[in-house]
């Protein structure tokens, strides 16, 4: 297995689980399941007792490495320095193996099965994808300056399919060029690669490259920070020249370009996993919130590097390994946002989004505190909410 | 087994038991040197009254309970010997009271250093909490059931076993008492003038209970801090180094350190000073009064106070440290286990030599050091030895200076702290047989069917 050498150098001494501030637990899947096997370095011990023939392969030891969020908590709070950066590499690599085994956890066999006949999670027909843009003057790509990326979430999910409508209009009122592929988008292939199945990454990567090629698409626009991801890291590392930016970053650069308005609310930022702690990106979500004039950004004590993630990561939003209990990660998330007492609790992602307006209401919270994308935020601000 | 598992699912939730494979490989070793051993199912329970029910159907059916906090003591003090449950105390995470003005916490059973940590730095910014040199996920109650020390040790009262306020303990036949002032009135503030029952449960190795809740102290937190290191060619005045400085009462915190890595630091022990203040005045008159204390050394003999630069600081002070997880890699290996042993402070040149002698005779990387608890009324001295868990004669070589390590500590006048289960046994050959006889009427007639972690402290 890919990375085995390292297996060993796992010490197991937990600083894996908690952020760098030690609040709270910021492991989504040991959150959840509270043994010692589902975290990070559980995790890393139980693949080498495999590799040795100590444990077998079982539903429950699939279960304990499919439910790792890849929210890379654990790579920022590792002691080790020479293994840190390939923590969640291994556990990849590791869900590789069990996918050449062909024996998956039902839940990803069949979102691999979906993605791979119908090139979406949903096994939805790819004329849906059109669906968000009802009602919208959205165009196909042609030469516009910016391809926008919509991803499956926001072409399928009802959720995603209102922040796609939030974040077409953002950019049309800031005056971006953008068109988008339509029918003919598939999936991005983020949380197929997190999922371990690299030759059906590889397949969407290609033929969505191919897309790209053919209508000289140059600069991207990703909605999902999953997309942005895929582009920015593994679609470049694989020979892709695609210049990518997540639509907050153009949303930070051109909200002069808006008449903002005033939006009074106190708010809090969740920090996407795909933004933040794989790419570094801390700044771009807050200094669109910091332009608008009237909100009070209120911070959870977990931010930033220490964000905990929603519990959608890794392909959890579609195997739903992590539940919804009040253990899992968006119903803790909820209630350290409603601590802060903000009003909203602001997104950047459409599986957060989804994710955390979920647990809101299971949290019955709805009264106290609203899930909202910030292009949304953006628009509300600038009156032109719906 | 089968019953049993239902029962104990009917108690916690079907969600927080296992008997699956995956779950015993795991709880059946710890990152040491010591031999696994499966348990039959692990819980996960998440109020005193679960971990009573827990008991209760233990003692009924004599099945064997582990105690386990952080799983984090090396020495397989949380390896179930004999098989039975192993009760993962960690749900049990509730930060219960913190009084400012009396200064001390009351915590669950399974509350972490690192959550009490981070807690009090932002309800309670003007307190702390003395802090193993374990990561953060080490929990209160586990290291105060093993006499562990801290950042706080030398300063403000040895062992964190006597920061203890009161207890809230499960008896094995499934009691919950309260001991310590908690007792008696609301407030956890004091275990005097009580009857002091919370030693019953402290450095038993979990053989005498369950800790369910504990009140621990709190300390005033300056808001400046400052190391000094002190370097010398030489261990043999090490102990009056540390008389002397423990002598001005200035220093909040004192570790000795005999590495050979970096190799700068071969052949060359250090001091390292920890110092609070509240001001620089504060800050420049301790610093002052310590560097005065060993004034006759520094001008006399080739050592002295190394100059320390910020980045360098960094790596001393603040607790936990994380640098300390580091020394797992040093084999790029992912193991160390160490020796702690408990023993006067006069014994450091011995324990050095000791100490270098076995890591030479078994080949094997030995880091040394020693922290001072209290004004050096004794002190944690510790051999650490990092081992590759992919070479297992490595491993089997480590294992045996370990062992060495722990006959070498007895004879030198030291007791192993927190000792595996063979090191318990060199201690209890040495130890008077009435004393033995005490411990082992107090465990009968508090487990009458020995269901605690047997295999431990178990005089033969």
């Amino acid at each position: 297995m890919e990375y085995q050498e390292l297996l060993h150098r796992c010490f197991r001494c937990g600083w894996c689980k908690l952020p760098l501030n030690f609040v709270d637990i910021n492991c989504p899947a040991y959150m959840t399941y509270r043994f010692e096997s589902f975290s990070p370095g559980g995790r890393l011990w139980l693949i080498r007792a495999w590799l040795q023939g100590d444990v077998e392969m079982s539903d429950r030891f699939r279960e304990i490495i499919f439910s790792c969020a890849t929210c890379k908590n654990c790579v920022e709070a590792c002691a080790l320095p020479k293994i840190k950066d390939n923590l969640v590499d291994i556990v990849i690599a590791a869900r590789n193996e069990i996918v050449q085994t062909g024996k998956l956890p039902g839940p990803v066999r069949d979102y691999l099965m979906r993605v791979y006949d119908t090139g979406n999670p949903y096994g939805k027909p790819q004329a849906d994808r059109l669906r968000w843009t009802d009602g919208l003057d959205v165009p196909l790509y042609r030469d516009q300056e910016f391809l926008l990326f919509i991803g499956d979430v926001g072409a399928f999910d009802e959720s995603g399919m209102e922040m796609a409508r939030n974040v077409a209009k953002a950019l049309q009122l800031a005056g971006v060029s953008f068109g988008i592929m339509g029918e003919e988008e598939i999936s991005d292939g983020n949380d197929v690669y997190a999922l371990g199945e690299k030759d059906l990454f590889k397949h969407l990567a290609e033929r969505l490259m191919k897309g790209f090629g053919d209508r000289g698409v140059k600069k991207i626009i990703a909605l999902s920070p999953h997309s942005y991801n895929a582009f920015k890291n593994y679609y470049a590392a694989a020979g892709g020249k695609i210049d990518v930016l997540h639509f907050s970053h153009l949303l930070a650069l051109k909200l002069s370009n808006i008449n903002g308005g005033t939006l009074q609310a106190r708010v809090t930022f969740h920090d996407p996993c795909y933004l933040g702690r794989w790419n570094n990106d801390y700044n771009a979500c807050r200094s669109v919130l910091g332009g608008i004039r009237g909100i009070e950004l209120a911070e959870m004590e977990r931010n930033r590097a220490n964000s905990l993630c929603c519990g959608g990561g890794g392909g959890n939003f579609f195997t739903a390994m992590l539940g919804s209990g009040p253990d899992s990660p968006s119903r803790h998330r909820v209630r350290e946002a409603l601590d802060t007492g903000a009003d909203i609790l602001a997104v950047a992602c459409p599986i957060c989004r989804k994710m955390l307006e979920d647990a809101v209401k299971d949290e019955s919270a709805e009264d106290s505190i609203r899930v909202r994308d910030i292009a949304g935020i953006v628009l509300e601000a600038a009156g032109a909410w719906h | 087994m089968e019953g049993i598992l239902k029962e104990l699912e009917d108690i916690v939730g079907r969600r927080y038991v296992s008997a699956s494979p995956e779950e015993k490989y795991i709880y059946s070793r710890d990152q040491g040197l010591q031999e696994p051993h499966d348990p039959d199912a692990v819980v996960l329970p998440g109020s005193t009254e679960e971990v009573q029910a827990v008991i209760r159907l233990a003692n009924r059916e004599r099945v064997p309970v582990v105690p386990m906090g952080g799983g984090l003591v090396l020495s397989g003090l949380t390896i179930p010997q004999k098989g039975g449950i192993v009760l993962d105390m960690k749900r049990m995470n509730r930060i219960i009271e913190v009084n400012e003005t009396s200064r001390y916490a009351v915590v669950e059973g399974g509350v972490s250093q690192g959550v009490l940590k981070a807690y009090l730095e932002r309800r309670h910014p003007g307190l702390k909490h003395s802090l193993p040199d374990a990561p953060p996920v080490a929990t209160i109650a586990g290291n105060v059931a093993i006499h562990g020390s801290g950042h706080l040790s030398q300063s403000e009262g040895g062992f964190h076993s006597e920061m203890v306020t009161g207890l809230e303990a499960v008896l094995p036949t499934g009691e919950a008492v309260r001991l310590g002032s908690c007792s008696t009135v609301p407030g956890w503030f004091s275990r005097a003038p009580l009857p002091d029952l919370a030693g019953l449960f402290l450095g038993w190795n979990g053989t005498t209970g369950i800790i369910t809740k504990i009140g621990i102290k709190l300390f005033p937190k300056p808001k400046m801090e400052d190391i000094l290191v002190y370097m010398t060619g030489s261990v043999d005045i090490l102990p009056d180094l540390i008389y002397r400085i423990t002598g001005t009462e200035m220093a909040e915190d004192m570790v000795a350190a005999i590495s050979p890595k970096p190799d700068w630091l071969r052949g060359f022990p250090i001091l390292l000073i920890t110092v609070t203040a509240n001001s620089e005045e504060e800050m420049a008159m301790k610093v002052g009064i310590i560097r005065e204390s060993v004034r006759h050394y520094y001008q006399t003999m080739e050592s002295g106070f190394m100059p320390v630069p910020p980045y360098m600081k960094s790596q001393f002070l603040g607790a936990p440290l994380k640098d300390l997880s580091k020394f797992a890699d040093v084999m790029k290996g992912g193991g160390f286990e160490y020796v702690g042993s408990i023993m006067p402070v006069e014994k450091l040149p011995g324990a050095c030599s000791a100490g270098l002698d076995i890591a030479e005779k078994h080949r094997v990387t030995c880091s040394m050091g020693a922290r001072v608890i209290g004004r050096g009324h004794c002190m944690m001295f510790f051999n650490a030895y990092a081992f590759n868990r992919a070479d297992e004669d490595n491993m089997a070589r480590s294992a045996l200076a370990l062992e060495e390590t722990n006959r070498a500590t007895l004879e030198l006048g030291g007791i192993p702290w927190k000792a595996e289960a063979p090191g318990q046994q060199d201690i209890l050959r040495k130890m008077e047989p009435g004393t033995i006889q005490l411990m082992n009427r107090i465990r009968s007639l508090l487990d009458p069917n020995g269901i605690m972690n047997p295999g431990n402290w178990e005089a033969r």
